[in-house]
Parts: C-alpha cells; sequence; structure tokens
C-alpha cells in the first residue's frame, strides 16, 4: 500500500465511496507517480453540469498538497465540492503522499456565535462523520444540536477519511442555530480527530467511553494545546479566548457511572454529561430494555452528578425511530428525572424530542404565579414569599425563576402570562400553587 | 401571458420529420411547424386558444353486423387485427393501466409484427420500461414512432434522434381532446380488461389482474374505428360494473395472462423516510394552514409520490386537530387516501388510477371511491372538468425556473425521462404546488431557464423546497394570507442563490443538437415546446 515516506513514488490511496447506491459522495484513487504530471480519469454523474468544474478543482486541490504527478480515478455520485476536497486529500494521505501545503476549502460557512455554557441543548443529531449527503439539510430540521461522529459510526479503515470530511464540514456547512458538536474516538485515535477539528472551531467535542478523570484531562490538555498553536495554522477564530470550547463525556460503563461526580468536574470545559446506554447495557450483561429497569440507577445517578457538579445532564438516544410514541414517553420520563436533553439518530426525532422537554403548561403557569409573587413581595420588602396561604421557600423561587426563563426562550409565556403573573395573589388561583 | 422565456437562436430543423420550419410560440419556445405531417399550433398562452369545428365520430354500425348472442370472443389477437383490416401505417392504441406489468401492449404490437404489419404509430396511454422491446420493432420497422410518454430505454432511443417520427407528448387531458378533435385517429384500441364478458363490458376493479379504474381506455373505447378487448378473467354475462361498455367492443380475445400482478400495483405504497422529503411534506401541508386553502368543504389531489403521501398524512393530522374534512379528494389513490376516506376525513376518493392495492379494495368496494376518467377530470373540449374544482394540488417536476416555469419532461441534460400524465391538467386547480427537493445529488432544481417547458410559470403557484417555499409574486393573495407565519417563505431567486453557492456554482446547460426529436403539447393541443437530440 505504501513505500518510503518522502518518495514521490510512494503508492497508491483510495478514499470515499462507490457503488450504485452511493449519492452525493465520490471515491477516488490516487497511484503517486515519479514524473508525467497529473493524469485524471473522471467518471461523474453529473459530468453534464460540473464535469470542467471538478476536472479545475482536482488540478487546485492536488496543486495546494504539492502533489504534481500522479495518476487519479474519481468516480463521482453527485459529490459537493467540500467532499471532493476532503476524498482527494484523504486519497493522497493514504498513498502516503504527504500534504505539503494546507489544501482545506475557503471557509464558506460564518462561526456560529460562541454558545454559553448552559445553552438549551434538548437535541443533538448524530450525523455519521463519513456520510456527507447528511450533512447539507441538517441544520433545516433546528436541532439545538448537531453531533459529526467520528467513532461508532465510522468504519475503522474509513477514519482517517471520515476526519477530513468532518474538518471540511466544519469550515463550509451551515448547520443554522444548531451547536455543532463532533463526537471523536477513544484516545488515542480521538487526538489525530482533535488535531483535524479543534482549529475549525467546533462548539462542543463529545469524549466517548469516559470512566475516569484522567482520559478528559488528557482531551482537555491535548485541546489547550491546539489552541495555543492554532493562531499559526490559520485558524485565528478558534484561537479566539473568548470562544469556548464546551466538552461532554459519554459515560458508558458501569465504571465511567461511578466516577460520574468527578468526571464531571475534571474540565471547567465540561458544559453537560451524558450516558451511553448500549454500551452501559452491554457492561452490565443485560440487554436494553424499553422500560429501562437496568439502567434506572446509572441514569438517576448521573443526573445527580452533574447537578453536583453544576454541569447538564443529557440522556442517550431512542433507537426506534418510527416509534415516535415510545420516543415520547421515553423523552417526558427523561425530563421528569432530570435530563435536559436527549440525542437524535433521525431528523423526525427532533420535534418530539423538542415537545417532550418543553415544560407543561400548569408548570410554567405555576412558575410565572411564584415568580410574579417573589417580585411582589420583593417590591414591598417582606422577606416572606406567599401564594395564597401559602409560604413559598426560596429554593422553589430559584426553580421557578429557572423554568421561567427557559419558557422564555422556547416563546412559551407569550400568551396568558401577563394574566397568570398578575393573578398570582387571588385566592382561588393560589390553591393550585399549593400542591 | 409571461415572455419570460427568451427566443434561442435555434436554425429550422433537418427536413427528415416535418417540411415546415421553426415557429416561435407565446412563450417565445421554438416549436416545429409541422408535427408528423401535420400542422402544429403554437401555444398561445393560457385559455387562448378557441378550437372551432365538430367533434370526431366514429363510422356507423350498427347491431345486425354483431352476433345477437352478444359472444364477440375471437381466437387470438392476429385474428381480431385481420377482422379489423389492420394494415400499415394505422394507429393501434393501448394503455397504462396495468403499468410496468403491462402485458397487453406488447402482445398487440408483436401480434401485428407476426402478421407483416409495417409503419404503425403506437399509441399508448403512457409507456413503461417493460415496453422496451417496442425498440426492437421501431428497428424492425413494425412501429414507426410513438405518440406518448417517453422514458427509460425508448425516452433514451427518441433523445437520439433515433425514432423516425416526432414524438409527440400529451398530457391525459390532451390525449383525450386529441382523441375528440380528431388530431389522432385511432385505427384499432386494444384494451387490457382485469373482467370482461364475451360482449365486452370490463372493468379494472376485480380479477387477478385488478388494477382499478379503466378510465384512461374510455376516449379510445368511444372513438376508435375498431376496439378490441383483451382478458385474463371472462366473466359470463354481465360483467358487473363495467367501466367500458361492450356496446363499443368489436372483438373480445382471452389469454391466459394481461399482467403481472406483482408490477401492476405496489403491495403497499410507503411514505418517504427521506428526512428533506418530509419536511418538505410538512411544510406543504401547513402552508394549506396557513392559507386558509383546508378549510370545512375543500378539496385537494395529491398523486403517489414520496413527497405526496408523507403531505397526505401531515394534512390529515392538521385536518384532525382543526376539526375539517374534505368534500373530495382526487387520486391517483393510495392506502393514505383510502385512510382519509375511511376515517371521514373526505366525503368521496374521485380516483382517476389506482396505485396499491388499499386503493384496489376500496374502489372495488366503497361507493364513496369512485372512478373518473380523463374526461371527467382533465378534458379540454369537456364543458368544464374536475381539474380547476379542485383547490390545491401538490405535484412534482425535474426543473423550475425563476419565472416558475416547470419541466417534467426532460433530465437537465437534455433527455426525455417522463411523460407528462395528468401533471399539466393539475395545474388549472386553484393551488398548483411543486414540491421539490432543492437539489438532486450535486445538481439544483431552480434554474434561470427550464430545459424543457411542460407547464407555465403562469399557471404554478408555489415552488417548496427543503430550504424555502417560493411563492409566484402573481399570487399577491398567498402572500398576504402567510404573512406573520413561521413558514419558510423565501424568494425563488434567493433559494437558487443559496443553492447554487451550495453546489459549486451555476451547472452548465444542457448540450443539445437543434434537431427536433418530440414535442411537448399544452393541454389544448398547441405546441408549448421542443425536445431536441441529445448531443452524444
Amino acid at each position: 500500500m505504501s513505500v518510503t515516506v518522502g518518495s514521490r513514488a510512494a503508492g497508491i490511496g483510495s478514499a470515499g465511496r462507490r457503488g450504485k447506491t452511493i449519492r452525493s459522495d465520490l471515491w477516488v484513487q490516487l497511484e503517486a507517480r515519479s514524473r508525467g504530471g497529473i493524469e485524471l480519469e473522471l467518471i461523474s454523474r453529473v459530468e453534464a453540469y460540473y464535469g470542467d468544474a471538478i476536472r479545475a478543482q482536482v488540478e487546485e486541490v492536488l496543486a495546494a498538497l504539492g502533489v504534481t504527478d500522479a495518476r487519479v480515478t474519481l468516480e463521482d455520485a453527485g459529490a459537493l465540492p467540500f467532499v471532493i476536497q476532503a476524498r482527494l486529500e484523504a486519497a493522497a494521505l493514504a498513498a502516503s503522499v504527504a500534504p505539503a501545503g494546507d489544501a482545506r476549502p475557503a471557509r464558506t460557512a460564518a462561526l456560529p456565535p460562541p454558545p454559553p455554557r448552559a445553552r438549551m441543548r434538548r437535541s443533538r443529531l448524530y450525523l455519521p462523520g463519513n456520510e456527507p449527503k447528511f450533512f447539507m439539510s441538517a441544520g433545516l430540521y433546528a436541532p439545538d444540536g448537531i453531533i459529526l461522529d467520528l467513532e461508532d459510526s465510522v468504519h475503522p479503515d474509513a477514519k482517517p477519511a471520515a476526519r477530513l470530511v468532518v474538518r471540511n464540514a466544519l469550515r463550509c456547512v451551515d448547520f443554522g442555530s444548531a451547536e455543532r458538536m463532533v463526537r471523536i474516538n477513544q484516545l488515542p485515535l480521538g487526538l489525530e480527530d482533535l488535531a483535524a477539528v479543534v482549529p475549525e472551531g467546533p462548539e462542543m467535542i463529545l469524549i466517548p467511553k469516559v470512566e475516569t478523570v484522567d482520559q478528559v484531562r488528557e482531551v482537555d490538555d491535548a485541546i489547550d494545546g491546539i489552541l495555543s498553536g492554532s493562531g499559526d495554522s490559520g485558524s485565528p477564530e478558534a484561537a479566539d479566548a473568548d470562544r469556548p470550547l464546551w466538552l461532554m463525556p459519554i459515560l458508558e460503563s458501569a465504571l465511567g457511572i461511578e466516577n460520574a461526580f468527578e468526571i464531571a468536574g475534571a474540565s471547567p470545559r465540561i458544559a453537560a454529561i451524558t450516558i451511553g446506554l448500549e454500551d452501559y447495557s452491554a457492561d452490565l450483561g443485560v440487554p436494553k430494555t424499553e422500560e429501562g429497569d437496568e439502567s434506572a440507577w446509572a441514569r438517576q445517578r448521573l443526573v445527580n452528578a452533574a447537578k453536583a457538579a453544576g454541569v447538564q445532564a443529557i440522556d442517550s438516544v431512542y433507537g426506534q425511530v418510527d416509534d415516535l410514541e415510545g420516543l415520547k414517553r421515553w423523552g417526558e420520563r427523561s425530563r421528569g428525572m432530570g435530563y435536559e436533553g436527549m440525542g437524535c439518530v433521525h431528523p423526525r426525532q427532533i420535534r418530539v424530542i423538542h415537545e417532550a422537554f418543553r415544560p407543561p403548561a400548569a408548570q410554567v403557569e405555576k412558575a410565572l404565579k411564584i415568580v410574579a409573587a417573589y417580585e411582589q413581595a420583593r417590591a414591598e420588602g417582606r422577606g416572606v414569599v406567599s401564594l395564597g396561604s401559602k409560604m413559598i421557600d426560596p429554593p422553589v423561587v430559584r426553580q421557578a425563576q429557572t423554568l421561567v426563563e427557559q419558557a422564555r426562550a422556547l416563546g412559551l409565556t407569550n400568551t396568558g402570562s401577563e394574566d397568570a403573573a398578575t393573578g398570582a395573589t387571588d385566592k382561588d388561583t393560589g390553591s393550585e400553587a399549593d400542591r | 401571458m409571461t415572455t419570460a422565456t427568451k427566443p434561442t437562436d435555434k436554425p429550422p430543423r433537418g427536413p427528415s420529420r416535418s417540411a415546415g420550419g421553426m415557429v416561435p410560440n407565446a412563450l417565445g419556445r421554438l416549436i416545429p411547424s409541422e408535427v408528423n405531417g401535420r400542422e402544429a399550433v403554437p401555444f398561445k398562452g393560457v385559455g387562448k386558444h378557441e378550437p372551432d369545428g365538430r367533434k370526431q365520430a366514429p363510422p356507423i354500425r350498427s347491431c345486425r353486423d354483431y352476433p345477437a348472442d352478444g359472444d364477440k370472443r375471437v381466437d387470438s389477437l392476429e385474428e381480431a387485427f385481420r377482422r379489423c383490416g389492420l394494415s400499415d401505417g394505422m394507429v393501434i392504441s393501448s394503455h397504462h393501466h396495468l403499468r410496468d406489468g403491462d402485458r397487453v401492449g406488447m402482445m398487440a404490437l408483436e401480434a401485428a409484427a407476426r402478421l407483416g404489419v409495417k409503419d404503425v404509430m403506437w399509441f399508448p396511454s403512457a409507456s413503461f420500461p417493460c415496453q422496451a422491446p417496442v425498440i426492437d420493432l421501431m428497428e424492425a420497422g413494425v412501429v414507426h414512432h410513438i405518440e406518448g410518454s417517453l422514458n427509460g430505454p425508448l425516452g433514451d432511443y427518441c433523445s437520439r434522434g433515433k425514432m423516425r417520427g416526432l414524438g409527440v407528448l400529451r398530457s391525459h387531458g390532451g390525449r383525450w381532446q386529441a382523441i375528440q378533435d380528431g388530431e389522432v385517429k385511432i385505427d384499432v384500441a386494444v384494451i387490457a380488461a382485469p373482467s370482461a364478458d364475451p360482449f365486452g363490458n370490463c372493468d379494472g376493479s376485480h380479477g387477478p389482474s385488478a388494477c382499478g379504474s379503466l378510465g384512461f381506455a374510455l376516449a379510445d373505447s368511444i372513438y376508435a374505428e375498431h376496439v378490441i378487448v383483451v382478458t385474463d378473467n371472462l366473466v359470463p354475462f354481465p360483467c358487473i360494473p363495467w367501466q367500458i361498455q361492450g356496446n363499443n367492443v368489436d372483438y373480445v380475445v382471452e389469454v391466459e395472462s394481461i399482467g403481472d400482478p406483482e408490477k401492476i400495483v405496489s403491495g403497499t405504497t410507503r411514505i418517504t423516510r427521506s428526512p428533506e422529503r418530509l419536511m418538505i411534506a410538512r411544510n406543504v401541508a401547513r402552508l394549506l394552514k396557513e392559507t386558509g386553502i383546508m378549510r370545512e368543504g375543500f378539496s385537494f389531489q395529491a398523486g403517489a409520490g414520496g413527497i405526496a403521501l408523507a403531505f397526505v398524512d401531515y394534512l390529515a393530522e392538521l385536518m384532525r386537530e382543526a376539526g375539517v374534512k374534505a368534500r373530495f379528494v382526487r387520486g391517483g389513490s393510495t392506502r393514505y387516501l383510502v385512510e382519509l376516506l375511511e376515517e371521514g376525513l373526505t366525503d368521496y376518493i374521485l380516483d382517476g388510477q389506482t396505485f396499491d392495492l388499499d386503493g384496489v379494495r376500496s374502489i372495488g368496494s366503497d361507493p364513496r371511491h369512485v372512478a373518473t376518467s380523463p374526461f371527467t377530470s382533465y378534458n379540454f373540449h369537456g364543458k368544464g372538468n374536475f381539474a380547476s374544482m379542485v383547490d390545491a394540488v401538490v405535484l412534482g417536476a425535474t426543473e423550475v425556473d425563476v419565472h416558475f416555469n416547470a419541466n417534467v419532461n426532460t433530465h437537465s441534460d437534455g433527455r426525455l425521462l417522463h411523460g407528462i400524465g395528468g401533471w399539466q391538467n393539475c395545474l388549472a386547480s386553484g393551488c398548483s404546488i411543486l414540491a421539490v427537493p432543492s437539489f438532486r445529488d450535486r445538481i439544483p432544481v431552480i434554474k434561470d431557464e427550464v430545459t424543457t417547458v411542460t407547464g407555465p410559470g403562469e399557471l404554478i403557484d408555489v415552488v417548496a423546497t427543503e430550504r424555502g417555499i417560493a411563492i409566484n409574486p402573481r399570487r399577491q393573495d398567498l402572500l398576504d394570507a402567510v404573512r406573520g407565519s413561521d413558514l419558510p417563505i423565501r424568494p425563488i431567486e434567493e433559494i437558487q442563490r443559496e443553492v447554487e453557492e451550495l453546489c459549486g456554482g451555476k451547472p452548465r446547460k444542457a448540450r443539445v443538437t437543434d434537431v427536433p426529436v418530440a414535442v411537448i403539447k399544452w393541454v389544448d393541443g398547441t405546441v408549448i415546446d421542443t425536445v431536441y437530440q441529445v448531443a452524444e
């Protein structure tokens, strides 16, 4: 497959996918040569429209990579330019043609504003990192986050190629208002993922199969190293001191759950922790069930650890894509346990999850009354907040304030909220708040 | 009338298929002045063409020439053809009720070949991939050319300039119009019948090859010189119900099988799982609600494509929430329309064709599920038709342009891809919505100018993509109705620009020659555009 590194007669490398069912992707084979220039054989489903554009791009990318002599075979199924670039570079890497230069595509997607640590994270849509056809529309479904996955959804042989697709996506794909997350591989492979993606300024890194504090610290240190040097690597935006890069460790084993609290506090970059139920159940040696009895303690333990450490608790995914009713039940129960969001494996789950994690109207109404009563008491200089005949304790007020804030962010307080708030001191409506 | 599509500088076409030159129509598209030996009328604008004269009629026949016992059976199609006097240059028609499972179209043309007949014009209501062997019959000189939908291998054959005559593509309504006004005179109509009696009464709702309605064959049965019914399910007189009347039928031929049931209807039609398409479908359903089109007693039509099915499902949800029901929905019927009917969300299904087994079961058993024909639904020469009474229709397209013109016939490379079906006819509805992805693979769907105009932008009200919904500026009423809603309403040019950026620039235009290979008819029989031979 490869010969001596540094020799320009290096070898043959390929990347990408081909076949009748492949769409919006391509397969590239690059055979390095010692002379003869670039010889390109192009078969493209969009030859009639973009054949010339593809040829020009191949020339440009290879020049930027410093590849001057090679035979390149390209089978294209309508891939977008950022995918073509990634596959070419991956093929050159696989052929052990060391990239001589920075061939990254120009940044066409603006960096989203830096998200606050506690931004809303109800839904995060998993996008397999080596399936670029799913990327373009992901932002249109308006999930709170998207996860470009380099771990379980990517075949081990395709890791280097997927890494470049994900890197390019962070530069070229508009994911709308979604927080852009990358799930890296377990270390040490994950270090290569970090080196490729951190300079592109994602908003969050998901660390898989975390069991110890040290695993988080290793990632944290690697990020520090990359960010301190990335001003030179052409991505000054990512190195901006004001631009946070959040971490979300995924706890997927019995040991990880035992160490949940320490892990949650392992780095100031941690904004949330989450649980991986498939692996966790496997670790226990029991099947994962719809009711989830086997993981009940782990799930509640994770919530408790997260709250104790002051980070968000985020739930696993619900795998039955067609069972939207089941998803709704799962999501509502999850919210009830203290989780603030969960993963999605298909865009159609997003709407259901947002619905499930929406605070119920009655709760919002009650919280509005409590907040109004609190405001009134403060205005009147009273230390004791009461609603009807019931005294309200400070933690209940704080919880109500959080809920009202969340409801406002979701636009749930527009209708009837004023009435509810002003009605707060009425005896008859006060009874609702007594329970 | 729009003149958005500018005339292009194309020299007159070669002399092989017509003696005339090219003339511009009202859209500025160049069209042959003569098509297959007949003078062609250029498209004049929507509703501008005023036909005159009288309708075509078959010769007078009398019952004395037919068996008094009503038994019109003959042994074979050859024998039937012989008795009809089939000869060189005649027109044979067949129908696509059995879709890709049809055996009768090929059976008829092969029987003609065995009789040594040459230069037949085949006039199918639509062609399917199973009829690719017609290419061999064209090569052998049995079939001269095809006037009907041309797709797959047949579309390719025509696009490469190999067919002797010009392809003529008509809508379902346009086919009826062409038969009725004598533009096409059918010499022998061959009707595939899932059930028939010896008298020739026949129907599509029962039998091993049941397919639903036989509406596409109705015109042929009334206006053709001779009518042959071919069945694999002969029942004693009377065949009940009968959609085709035996009084119009000359001969009945019994065969072992008229079609492959596996390919006649889908066992089940399934909603798309593509998230983009689901999103488009949901937004279109919401658009109907926001614009107030979805109201008590409204009507709509949607086909059997993935987006259309999902649209029906989402709309049903909104109808339930709002507590309204439709007076009628127009099929292509599927399980999803049948469920609406059975749930009471619509009073009737007026069905043009039946796409799945639930549809077949329903049309055969539920009196509220009614078979229609292109005459009732689409015909330009009728005293009105249903299409213009439908409140909203959801259709697809291969391309649209910034002037809202749309193409369903050719691929962006100029190759013939699809027939028109009822697509043009449906544009008469109160709100015509094209539900299309904003790009396929890397190819943007919104163009500066469509490769082929199948429908004029004047009649296309909404283009709904996953990246936004563009409302035709001519429909200020719709724009006003959605103001303040959170639907992603955007100018069509803005969506076009976004997609072109994503795809890496505008696609190169199709490379075609200046040799016409087919014409696209408008619903009134005028010619709206020309399809050219592709550059090899």
